[in-house]
């Protein structure tokens, strides 16, 4: 758990730089502090807890807000599923160590590999889930002093994170036909399909990388 | 209850379930050899997916915009072996420049 938070350390500052915006966000959406604190707390997943404030913000309805957050948090079930053998004991202690299954901890972790080591991604997702928490908790508490937060490239930072997350992965060619395909198959449904979908349907990636060894 | 507090209520019990799938619901089992080695090929598949969305989606479009100069520095960035942290500041200040100058 310790190499777990070393390897998440670095993490900490653009978590809760997120986290923070994630807060200010949601009260520029009308979501009261408490609520975006406790929502970071319990649901640990930016991108949903995002498109929740944005639809809810957008006057889109409760039940619309949830389906597009649920949707882009389907792929938890096979990141899930992935390292599901490593996971053991009550299941009492499983369900609370699943919560801290995020990207970053399970890629960080080993990803569905047999080098995954679930102690790392327990140090990884407990030490994102404070920057997490605590990110929100300042954005959502100081928010107004915080201003727009698009102008800091959070957005980018992130999507470069995935990229570095992404080089670590492609040691051989059954796992670079899989990027590849992951990635075509994701660009081809964002404009087909709601968000999330596109992710998940990556999944069917696997298929086309096996194929090809 | 407000609809803020309903959403929060019903997304992290959501989520909770998603993520538990795997780690509670199968854990222990032995997944067959094949099942494995496509799990083994996961990672680079949605790792990738989550690179294409979160650079080119626009909910659903696909759009252009400053987040493919920190995807660009992350890649540079990569490439040079720097530490993690370095690519998310590379990431995060390439596309703030951009942001800022347009």
């Amino acid at each position: 758990m310790r190499r777990g938070a070393r390897v998440a350390a670095p993490l900490f500052p653009a978590a809760a730089a997120l986290g923070a915006s994630f807060g200010v966000l949601a009260r520029t959406a009308h979501m009261d502090a408490p609520a975006a604190i406790v929502m970071s707390a319990t649901t640990f997943a930016g991108s949903a807890q995002v498109a929740t404030v944005s639809v809810l913000g957008a006057g889109g309805g409760v039940a619309a807000a949830v389906a597009a957050a649920l949707l882009l948090n389907a792929r938890y079930a096979p990141i899930g599923i992935s390292v599901a053998k490593s996971f053991r004991g009550h299941a009492l202690k499983r369900l609370g160590e699943a919560q801290l299954v995020v990207d970053e901890s399970w890629a960080l972790a080993g990803g569905g590999t047999a080098r995954f080591d679930r102690r790392v991604l327990l140090g990884v997702g407990a030490t994102l889930w404070f920057a997490w928490v605590g990110g929100t908790a300042a954005g959502a508490l100081l928010g107004q002093a915080i201003g727009d937060t698009s102008a800091f490239g959070l957005d980018g930072a992130f999507a470069a994170l995935f990229v570095a997350l992404l080089a670590a992965q492609l040691r051989d060619r059954a796992r670079i036909t899989a990027a590849v395909a992951g990635a075509v198959i994701a660009a081809s449904l964002i404009p087909l399909t709601p968000p999330g979908v596109p992710i998940v349907a990556a999944t069917a990636a696997v298929f086309v990388g096996r194929r090809r060894t | 209850m407000s609809d803020a507090w309903l959403a929060v209520l019903i997304v992290g019990a959501g989520t909770f379930v998603l993520k538990a799938v795997g780690p509670v619901g199968v854990a222990g089992r032995r997944l067959p050899a094949r099942v494995d080695q496509l799990l083994e090929l996961l990672a680079p598949a949605i790792l990738a997916a989550l690179v294409v969305t979160e650079t080119f989606a626009g909910g659903r479009s696909l759009v252009l915009d400053a987040r493919l100069a920190g995807v660009a520095a992350g890649i540079a960035a990569v490439a040079l072996r720097a530490p993690l942290w370095a690519v998310v500041v590379a990431g995060g200040a390439a596309t703030a420049l951009v942001r800022l100058l347009s």
